[in-house]
């Protein structure tokens, strides 16, 4: 019974990760894709000779389907974690609904997985970064975001820690606190990655991430919003009678 | 502290985590070999030879900030 519902809750993850993924495959395709070309036309007037061999595979392949298979996967893969991640969560961080948790679940993950490690390591257009250092800024990048989520479940353990003493109000303000704190050390002690060439323009740059925090914001609200609403119905079926007529009606 | 009314919103149970743990540790790392192929082959390290896989998730993984050449 139980393992049946981590199954359907695993499930409706991908499925609630695959239809946010196609709201972000918009957004990214709108958004994104003009300065991803503005960038490779930056770094085709700059080219040094030697770069750009053969094609392997065309522009208009890679910001189509390419574009589409790299974020739909990107997102039934985190929809996935994030359901598991869910099962753990639910009814364990305090009295919230399923479709609160859901959200509450996504609002830390896009936190947690994307907008801390993009501050220290933001999102880089074509044409900005040596392909000489892709190893360190690999292995960087990887490892401020599993820092990141691991100090955010620190933080989630902590607060439920502290609860019974200070309330759930004041313990959530110390894990989060406590979360700001230490993420802010690791910001200080990482080594520093700036290799945006001199003459890069400065709004492309600045475009190019706006357009990459959007993009997970996209993703990790229709995230919150899909999943949560598949989880209610698995968590807390209603009378089918019930369902059908008042089915916006939400608490 | 006191315990305002109880039931506006029904606290679902939680579930047992033996219950979670096998599908978490299957699930789990199947999901981290996805965001591996979608984020960092053909990168810094390769499974498979060639650019192939590199190119073809390129604006990708510059749009969802992973690290790209």
């Amino acid at each position: 019974m139980n393992s049946a519902t981590v199954r359907n809750l695993l499930v409706r993850g991908m499925l609630a990760g695959l239809g946010a993924g196609l709201l972000a495959l918009v957004v990214a395709y709108l958004l994104g894709e003009p300065y991803v070309d503005k960038a490779i036309g930056f770094e085709e007037s700059h080219a040094h000779g030697h770069e750009h061999e053969v094609e392997l595979v065309s522009r208009s392949l890679q910001s189509t389907a390419g574009l589409a298979t790299g974020v739909l996967v990107y997102g039934v893969a985190f929809g996935g974690i994030a359901a598991l991640a869910y099962c753990f969560a639910l009814g364990r961080i305090g009295r919230f609904s399923p479709r609160a948790t859901a959200l509450l679940l996504s609002g830390c993950a896009l936190l947690a997985v994307y907008v801390v490690p993009f501050l220290k390591y933001p999102a880089n257009p074509p044409a900005v970064g040596n392909s000489d250092t892709i190893g360190e800024r690999t292995t960087l990048y990887f490892l401020m975001m599993v820092l990141s989520v691991l100090l955010a479940v620190a933080a989630t353990l902590l607060g439920r820690r502290l609860a019974p003493a200070l309330g759930t109000w004041w313990a959530t303000v110390a894990a989060v606190a406590a979360f700001a704190v230490v993420t802010g050390l690791a910001f200080a002690f990482l080594p520093v990655i700036n290799e945006v060439p001199a003459d890069f323009p400065a709004t492309v740059l600045w475009r190019f991430r706006l357009a990459a925090l959007t993009i997970q914001l996209t993703l990790w609200t229709g995230f919150g919003l899909i999943f949560g609403e598949l989880a209610e119905r698995v968590l807390a079926p209603r009378p089918a009678g019930a369902a059908r007529t008042a089915a916006p009606a939400a608490h | 502290m006191a315990q305002t009314v109880a039931q506006p919103t029904a606290t679902p149970a939680p579930l047992p985590l033996k219950a979670i743990a096998p599908w978490a540790v299957f699930f789990g790392i199947l999901m981290l070999v996805l965001l591996y192929f979608v984020g960092a082959e053909q990168g810094a390290t390769a499974v498979v030879s060639g650019e192939d896989v590199h190119e073809w998730v390129h604006d990708a993984r510059h749009l969802l900030g992973f690290p790209c050449h």
